[in-house]
């Protein structure tokens, strides 16, 4: 799956990233983010968008998976 | 417009820059506050300016300080909202402004015009509001921040404070909710011109004429909306009158475009920090959407006035003033669970 890396960028910009990437690959990608509102505000995004996001923590960072 | 986007030089902007208010309260409830016979009001009900007695025959003198990064990339906009929202705290406490100081940072490395165009849109305002802005300070800072320390002289009786509020009170809010949410989207160009212009329209709107009408009726309380959200500046209301506010979310204001903005994730890190604060002082009814509780935590950049009075005055108040977004938006209950119950 596709990754976007948004660790270090704040809100809103992964959530113009995530809208990037799943333009480019509708079916699904994976972003990296380091904050617990950039977790929730691409999580909104990909909801509102019709996905199913899966966000997982390891150490202060979270991937989540963006898919239908 | 300035020479660069002026929007990109900062992580977090307006009101939206205030620190959460969980750490700040944690450090200023820690402060020894030198005790004065003079100040009338200080920290402690969290009101939006300090009162120093004058005399012995009423007069006080009404002091704020308000300064933050742009939230708009014309500069001579951004002295206009900064200059509206540090004066909003002077109409909160029901003045007049008399006298302002400039607050200026400014990058060295960006054109210095651009700081003569923020000042500027500050005497505009400043200007509007019969205030004369009579000196400052600047300093070279690689983030730009503007904003006014505000005077106004008044007689204590005429003073509204945050901590009257009765129960059988209507709540008014003069300006609609949703600037933050506006603004973060307008960050990256994800925001409509429509909901943008409301934004800014909002914005560098002045809350003289929400006061001046307002110094007709009899307000029992009041305060401005700004950085903590309606939830964080309504629960300072209840908590300093000893009440409970219902409020009736169909009734709110809402800028054009902000819940759907809301929907899609462009929310101020404010939003969160405020919901932080409050989780366990505000209610929100099972049936309230998402959105709508973003936007009740949403920091307002230069926001409305939240005026209480009795539900008589409320509806001519409200009659009078005529505008859409100028609202009734609930009641004030007897003291209950919690500081705000939204319906």
């Amino acid at each position: 799956m596709t990754e976007v890396d948004a660790r270090g960028l704040s809100c809103p910009i992964p959530v113009v990233e995530t809208k990037k990437a799943l333009k480019a690959h509708p079916e699904g990608v994976c972003v990296l983010v380091d904050s617990k509102v950039c977790v929730e505000n691409v999580s909104r995004y990909a909801t509102a968008m019709g996905y199913n996001p899966k966000a997982v923590e390891k150490n202060g960072e979270w991937t989540i998976e963006i898919k239908k | 417009m300035s020479s660069v986007r002026l929007t990109s030089l900062v992580k977090t902007s307006g009101c939206a820059a205030k620190l959460p208010p969980k750490e700040l309260h944690r450090i200023i409830d820690s402060l020894p506050v030198l005790q004065s016979p003079h100040l009338v009001e200080g920290f402690e009900t969290a009101d939006d300016a300090l009162v120093w007695k004058l005399d012995d025959n009423g007069n006080v003198c009404v002091q704020t300080v308000d300064f933050f990064p742009p939230m708009v990339d014309d500069p001579f906009v951004f002295g206009q909202v900064a200059a509206a929202n540090a004066l909003s705290d002077i109409y909160a406490m029901g003045g007049e402004p008399s006298i302002a100081l400039n607050l200026v940072c400014f990058p060295a490395c960006i054109d210095i015009d651009d700081m003569r165009k923020i000042l500027l849109g500050g005497l505009d305002k400043a200007k509007e509001a019969n205030t004369v802005i009579a000196g400052g300070h600047t300093i070279s800072d690689p983030t730009p921040k503007y904003g006014l320390c505000v005077t106004a002289f008044m007689n204590q009786s005429d003073v509204w404070s945050n901590k009257g509020a009765l129960p059988g009170d209507a709540v008014i809010l003069t300006k609609a909710l949703g600037v933050g949410i506006v603004n973060t989207a307008a960050k990256v160009d994800e925001a409509e011109p429509q909901s943008v212009k409301q934004a800014v329209d909002s914005m560098t709107r002045l809350n003289k004429r929400a006061r001046d009408v307002g110094r007709k009726y009899n307000v029992h309380a009041a305060t401005d909306v700004t950085g903590f959200s309606l939830s964080g500046h309504g629960s300072e209301v209840a908590q300093a009158s000893g009440v409970t506010l219902k409020i009736n979310t169909k009734d709110l204001p809402v800028i054009d475009g902000a819940l759907e903005l809301a929907r899609f994730g462009f929310l101020p890190e404010g939003r969160y920090a405020n919901e932080d604060f409050l989780i366990e002082k505000v209610h929100f009814a099972d049936s309230i959407p998402r959105e709508m509780k973003d936007l009740c935590y949403d920091p307002q950049t230069s926001g409305g006035l939240l005026l209480f009075m009795s539900p008589e005055d409320a509806k001519s108040y409200v009659s009078e003033m005529n505008l859409d977004c100028c609202r009734i938006i609930g009641t004030v209950e007897k003291q209950g669970k919690y500081l705000m119950e939204y319906v």
